[in-house]
């Protein structure tokens, strides 16, 4: 007998008993689909993270003054005065896997426009800033070269401050004021969102240049970070050694001593992001695949059922010629059926499980071909395993006895 | 010189005119610590194209016997030869290819499978042998004609009569073109009119040289059948020809019409 002939009797027989066959697929429909939805959503988070990690600029290296222990007390983070601008020009001169750096110093502050004032982070840096953080502008420029050498009043804005202060008037050439001193808005920045590694409104600030914050705002003149981004993501843990060994030298650190500085691979952080994704994705696939077992288990129990209910049909079988093969590959056949169309539903469910969770919870849902192909396979080899027992239950059955069988 | 005797000789020569040769047949079933002796050495021959009814009561010996020519059994010792092969060495598989090709079983109880068709039920046996799915159609198709049922071929068990089903069943044992026809209390589930029907499509197969051996416990039945053959405790007690051996096709004609 052919395959097609096989499999041809196995859907009639199934036909025979619709309800029940419904409903017994419905557990590796269930099952099929939530593997797949559940993949999907893990699959999307992750490559959410991942997009959120490279929208933050390639290859970036953050580093950052350090922590210090002073007589006994365990100072927060930034709280060395060490970092210098000098480290800058070090790095870029010294450090080959470097490609551009750029220096940074905050403070928080209210910044007043009209009547409308908003608190927010200022951030003074140089105009490589916004290259290396792949940040484009929405409307005007940075702020140049010859503005940082002359500490100008100017500033960028985020969008974030740009809702909050302008609302729906032009931004562009007004005055805001930062601790009482105007700057004029030079460009707005594009949004960026929230930022997945920290969870903060990277929208949320001003840019000045650095040495007007230094000079006219906060009074320091050390950095609180450095952003440096290497010259490929191949060289950036390369990047790193580099910029560290440079620091602890520069700072004087002897072997054994604490950095007073740290440096912040993103590389590291999308690393991170996507092993937790892929933990995260695999978590809820085997959550998903205990329900496809469940249904498995359920294919069995009414295979088991079907063979005593044909127990007749199998003696007459038998006794026409079926060989004990032919028994068992048409029940197993049948299992196979009942899990691959199963399956196929499944997948039919599962994608649209999915559209309706983008839809709904707007989280990003992504199917993979890798995972519906995965589904198939796993659904066929569950009603391989589950239909086994059954179909060689009825295999071995005596054909005497089974054509007695009331 | 060593002497045999004569089945034994025949044994070994395998005559192609025997359609059915048994050599001293035992059948022992093994029940805990008792055994249960169903066959006593049984040895008969049946030749090609004999019409053989099978009497006995029950645990006479006869279903086992039936069970082991219709190689859904074996003998525990003994031989049993069917158109020349010696059947009780065959394992599982190669029996049910002869049950396939060979044998054609027709059952007390029909044994149809239910919402399958008539024409459906008819082609089983060709799914399992090397037949195309149309010479399998063409086949059931010819062997529902030769049982008068040509028009019912899409109609279910359920929608036919005892006798219209019995029929069906000897169409489908008919469709392999087997060597023998085991029929097994044919008419024990139909009434005495339907009955006499079914012996006269057996008595028309025999007439066409179809080898044919029915089991019954009914002794007009066993009057249509050439040769007649009681079994008693496990051993052949009488094996003679029927005298005054009755045609179904006569007997039809003198019984009243169906009567609605």
């Amino acid at each position: 007998m052919d395959l097609i002939a096989v499999a041809r009797i196995a859907v009639r027989a199934l036909a025979r008993n619709k309800m029940r066959s419904s409903l017994t697929m419905l557990g590796i429909i269930i099952g099929v689909g939530a593997v797949i939805a559940m993949v999907g959503v893990g699959q999307g988070a992750q490559q959410q993270v991942q997009q959120q990690i490279a929208a933050m600029g390639s290859n970036i290296l953050f580093v950052g003054s350090g922590t210090v222990t002073r007589g006994g007390t365990h100072m927060g983070w930034g709280a060395t005065k060490t970092l210098v601008y000098a480290d800058m020009l070090a790095i870029l001169r010294e450090c080959p896997a470097v490609k551009a750096a750029a220096p940074g110093s905050n403070t928080s502050t209210q910044v007043v426009f009209g009547n409308d004032n908003w608190a927010t982070r200022i951030n003074g840096t140089e105009p490589q800033y916004f290259e290396i953080r792949n940040w484009p502008f929405q409307e005007g420029t940075a702020f140049t070269q010859e503005d940082v050498d002359r500490a100008a009043n100017v500033a960028v804005i985020g969008e974030s401050v740009r809702k909050n202060l302008f609302g729906a008037a032009e931004p562009l050439g007004q005055t805001i004021r930062i601790k009482s001193l105007p700057f004029k808005v030079v460009g707005v920045l594009a949004q960026k969102g929230t930022s997945a590694a920290m969870g903060d409104d990277q929208d949320d600030v001003v840019l000045v240049p650095i040495t007007t914050l230094q000079k006219k705002i906060t009074g320091q003149d050390w950095l609180r970070w450095i952003m440096v981004s290497a010259s490929s993501r191949q060289v950036s843990y390369a990047a790193q050694e580099q910029i560290t060994s440079l620091l602890r030298d520069r700072h004087r650190i002897r072997a054994g001593q604490d950095d007073d500085f740290m440096v912040r691979n993103l590389a590291d952080m999308a690393d991170l992001a996507d092993q937790a994704g892929s933990i995260m994705t695999m978590l809820l696939a085997s959550i998903a695949s205990v329900s496809l077992i469940v249904g498995g288990i359920g294919i069995m129990n009414i295979m088991l059922v079907s063979v005593t209910e044909r127990t007749r049909e199998i003696g007459i079988r038998m006794a026409i010629g079926a060989t004990e093969r032919n028994v068992q590959s048409q029940f197993l056949t049948e299992a196979v059926v009942l899990s691959l169309i199963g399956g196929a539903i499944g997948i039919v469910f599962g994608v649209g499980a999915s559209y309706i969770i983008t839809k709904t919870l707007g989280w990003v849902v992504l199917i993979s071909p890798l995972a519906i192909a995965t589904a198939v396979v796993f659904s066929m080899a569950v009603g391989i395993f589950f239909g086994f027992y059954p179909a060689r239950k009825a295999a071995h059955l005596n054909p005497i006895e089974a054509l007695r069988y009331e | 010189m060593v002497t045999m005797s004569q089945p034994e000789i025949n044994a070994i020569q395998q005559p192609v005119e025997a359609a059915i040769r048994v050599v001293d047949l035992h059948k022992y079933y093994d029940l805990g610590e008792t055994r249960v002796h169903a066959l006593r050495g049984i040895a008969m021959d049946i030749a090609s194209g004999e019409f053989v009814a099978i009497m006995g009561a029950s645990g006479s010996g006869k279903s086992t016997f039936m069970n082991i020519l219709g190689c859904l059994d074996k003998p525990s010792s003994g031989r049993y030869f069917l158109d020349g092969i010696d059947v009780s060495g065959l394992d599982k598989d190669k029996l049910a290819a002869i049950r396939n090709q060979k044998i054609g079983f027709v059952f007390q109880g029909f044994n149809l499978l239910s919402r399958t068709t008539a024409l459906e039920n008819v082609e089983l046996p060709t799914l399992y042998a090397q037949v195309s799915k149309e010479e399998g159609e063409k086949r059931a198709r010819e062997a529902l004609e030769l049982v008068g049922l040509a028009g019912r071929s899409t109609h279910f068990p359920s929608q036919l009569s005892g006798g219209q089903q019995q029929r069906v069943a000897i169409a489908r044992a008919l469709v392999n073109k087997p060597s023998i026809l085991l029929a097994d209390e044919p008419t024990g589930n139909l009434d005495s009119r339907t009955s006499v029907e079914i012996m006269e499509i057996l008595e028309r197969l025999n007439d066409s040289g179809l080898t044919i051996v029915l089991v019954t416990h009914e002794h007009d039945i066993s009057q249509f059948a050439r040769r007649s053959i009681q079994f008693r405790d496990g051993k052949v007690r009488r094996d003679e020809l029927v005298v005054n051996r009755q045609r179904a096709s006569q007997v039809l004609k003198t019984l009243p019409a169906e009567e609605d």
